[in-house]
């Protein structure tokens, strides 16, 4: 008898995993708080409302595991968010399916989504989410004036104190060419020429000593809380979440910040490609864009989704609209990442900034 | 001829009369197999599993095929110009047809990144240039120079001609700071961009460092274990193999802790006066966080093959030496040390090798100049997926230990290895 029982659960557990795996998609993001708002504003309702389950899995960008996975044939993710550069360069590559953006909801007036999504958030191969933004943030302990300009964060004079900065040659370059007060519109123009590069190293040069590299979008919160630095170059949702979530005595400023897009895309021979569509055409509509909004302060790339903007998820008092990176006052002197500089430069400066970083 | 005639008179025979050599060997061959046959599995598993993967891996090092395999029609017109005088209007059509067939097919990004690693800004020549390659008519030269300015460019088309050549000294030139160029000659990448070579010294010098100080730090507390009664020193002994046995990523953090500028140990510092609140010591990414944490890390891979060494010796021979007037220095440097060289030699071979492949400890210590080698091949697996030049320098380092196992051999013998 008891013999039987067991096989009768071994069974129903088998039939219970089985038909869970049918219906189940693994989406792949960045981890920490992003993660969590993409959770609680897509994942939680897809779910609900298809009966399907996400999986979610974190990575730190890049497209290796997905060229891996896609080369090797054994595809287990099936949606991925990704940077701008990053979704051009793997659909040139023929590694992600084609997304077709006619079949996206339009918005709730009836515009088509072609038309709602902000500039670039619609790709060949991938459908856009959100706008976040590379911006700089201290703490308000160590200083008695407030640093407000991206000159400041490279004056250690001025504002003593260790500095943590990405260790990647994107945006750390135009950060440090904007540092040295060449305005956000000349920043690329500048880049293109030996003389621009030579100088955003010669700006890098003069803090040097005084920087803790980070590699990974959570350090850099840890970084300032430790006390291990007093300025550090962060993802703007990271510190925004320190900041409302945690409380931590650390201001922002917008001032120099360079804006980038995320992605959705597919990796190319998904099991459950159908399934993945659908996850998108369903977190990029205009409210789930918005209701991400109110978990992190990454911009929604839908322009329908800002009047929709909430408050904060725990907090009422905050109004995310006036934290997103896309407000007048933080695009006063802000730059959008140039994907198509980087795709053609990225891989000779990254290799000077690493041979720099090494000498 | 007499001799081999003798030979084979004097050949033992066994009674069926078949040469008793013959026989034996044929005895011995049927263990030999059963023998092979138990370590089947293994041998498969290593050779499948291990061994052949990364030879495959490391062909990809000299070998890259994924502008011939896409530029069909191109590539052999390249193989024939000779990277001085004009292209041809059929090298154009060429570079059309081919263009328009990758942007059919979704290739053309393969080898637009392919190509950017040899030319920086190629990338998005290739793709633009494909997205409009279906539209342009003969003649081709104009017009593609029309789309874009740098097909004129006598420096894209050599570019493409050393891309062309599937098998190519290029990464490995790469992978030791240089540039392999379109006449056949290798020269030095300017200074600003050479790194690899002194990441490979950096390697060879950390490892070295953490191998001297595994060897003053271990050989002690070897001598201390293996003198103490058995009790003790089984108690002390839990002491070396528990971090052993701790995970190398907790160990790691754990140092982290200790050393950041507000940890552990600066707070003591600041506590005895040594540093001030203000001017806490950069113990942590850097070269000096890398040096302690893999030193401690490492250290019980020296104690433990000393230690097994140590107590095979019989304190007999020190007694002796002191009763025969030996001081206790001479007597210990003598004869006590001499007998300890096979656990030092398997310790510190053993360190040292594992320590020039470390990987872990120096991405998240090493900061900006205490990451080694391997964080570099890692970077080049993951973010910049320049798998060509990860396998070449992940090529170069294992010859590099290879020829410093090789001089091991010379110098201390292998055999003299002894793990306990």
């Amino acid at each position: 008898m008891k013999f039987l029982n067991l096989i009768a659960v071994t069974v129903s557990t088998l039939v219970v995993a089985t038909v869970a795996t049918a219906g189940s998609i693994t989406v792949v993001s960045w981890g920490g708080a992003y993660t969590k708002s993409q959770v609680e504003a897509y994942h939680k309702p897809w779910a609900k409302k298809t009966g399907n389950t996400v999986v979610s899995e974190d990575y730190s960008g890049g497209l290796a595991e997905v060229k891996a996975q896609v080369e090797s044939g054994n595809v287990t993710w099936d949606v991925v968010d990704v940077e701008l550069s990053d979704a051009l360069q793997g659909c040139d590559e023929g590694i992600l399916e084609v997304i077709d953006p006619s079949t996206l909801p339009a918005a709730p007036d009836g515009t088509p989504a072609t038309d709602d999504f902000m500039d670039g958030a619609l790709q060949e191969c991938a459908v856009g989410n959100i706008v976040w933004s590379t911006i700089y943030a201290y703490d308000k302990t160590k200083f008695d004036t407030a640093p407000t300009t991206m000159a400041d964060f490279f004056d250690v004079k001025k504002f003593p104190g260790k500095r943590g900065m990405r260790k990647l040659g994107k945006a750390m370059l135009e950060m440090a060419l904007m540092g040295d007060g060449v305005p956000a519109s000349e920043v690329y123009d500048l880049l293109n020429t030996p003389a621009g590069v030579d100088r955003a190293f010669a700006k890098l040069d003069t803090i040097k000593d005084h920087v803790v590299w980070w590699e990974a979008g959570a350090q850099p919160p840890q970084l300032l809380a430790d006390g291990e630095v007093t300025m550090t170059i962060v993802w703007n949702g990271r510190i925004f979440n320190a900041i409302a979530a945690e409380g931590q005595p650390f201001g922002l400023v917008w001032d120099g910040q360079v804006y980038d897009l995320d992605l959705f895309v597919i990796p190319k021979g998904s099991k459950n490609k159908e399934a993945a569509l659908d996850f998108i055409r369903f977190s990029t509509d205009t409210k789930r864009l918005a209701d991400q909004a109110s978990w992190i302060n990454y911009g929604p790339v839908r322009n329908s989704s800002i009047p929709m903007i909430g408050t904060y998820h725990s907090d009422s008092s905050i109004n995310m609209v006036d934290h997103m990176p896309t407000t007048e006052a933080a695009l006063k002197n802000a730059l959008q990442n140039d994907f198509m500089f980087w795709a053609d430069n990225g891989e000779e400066l990254n290799e000077r900034f690493n041979a720099w970083l090494a000498k | 001829m007499l001799a081999s005639q003798n030979n084979s008179n004097d050949e033992m025979l066994t009674n069926d009369g078949i040469p008793l050599k013959k026989k034996l060997a044929k005895s011995l061959f049927k263990s030999r197999l059963r023998a092979f046959g138990l370590v089947t599995p293994l041998l498969l598993l290593i050779s499948l599993g291990f061994v052949f993967p990364i030879l495959v891996f490391l062909t990809r090092g000299v070998y890259n095929d994924t502008f011939e395999k896409y530029m069909i029609n191109l590539t052999p017109m390249l193989a024939e110009w000779d990277g001085k005088t004009e292209p041809t209007e059929e090298m154009f059509e060429a570079l059309v047809l081919d263009l328009v067939a990758l942007k059919k097919s979704k290739n053309i990004g393969k080898v637009a990144s392919r190509m950017n690693r040899e030319l920086s800004g190629s990338r998005s020549l290739f793709t633009s240039s494909a997205r409009k390659a279906k539209k342009l008519e003969s003649p081709f030269k104009e017009s593609l120079i029309q789309v874009k300015k740098k097909w004129g460019n006598l420096d894209t088309w050599r570019a493409m001609k050393v891309t062309s050549h599937s098998l190519t000294p290029v990464f490995l030139a790469s992978a030791l700071d240089m540039k392999y160029t379109a006449d056949g000659t290798i020269v030095q990448k300017p200074e600003e961009r050479r790194i690899h070579v002194r990441l490979f010294v950096r390697t060879l010098e950390i490892s070295l460092i953490v191998v001297i100080a595994g060897l003053i730090l271990g050989y002690p507390v070897a001598f201390l274990l293996a003198s103490l009664p058995i009790r003790i020193s089984n108690l002390l002994l839990i002491l070396v193999l528990l971090p052993f046995w701790t995970s190398l990523l907790v160990r790691t953090t754990a140092w982290i802790a200790m050393l950041q500028g507000q940890g552990v140990l600066n707070d003591m510092f600041v506590v005895f006066g040594i540093a001030t609140d203000e001017d806490r010591f950069t113990l942590i990414y850097n070269k000096a966080g890398t040096l302690i944490s893999m030193t401690h890390i490492l250290l019980p891979f020296m104690i433990l093959p000393i230690y097994s060494v140590m107590k095979t010796i019989p304190p007999s021979y020190v007694r002796a030496a002191k009763s025969m007037g030996a001081t206790s220095w001479t007597a210990f440097w003598r004869i006590y040390f001499p007998q300890t060289i096979p656990g030092i030699g398997a310790g510190a071979i053993l360190v040292f090798i594992l320590a020039i492949s470390f990987y872990i400890t120096p991405a998240l210590i090493g900061g900006q100049d205490g990451t080694m080698i391997s964080n570099f091949i890692d970077y080049h697996m993951r973010k910049s997926l320049n798998w060509s030049l990860a396998a070449a320098m992940g090529g170069v380092l294992l010859v590099i230990v290879l020829f410093l196992y090789w001089i091991y051999d010379r110098v201390v013998g292998i055999d003299n290895m002894k793990l306990g």
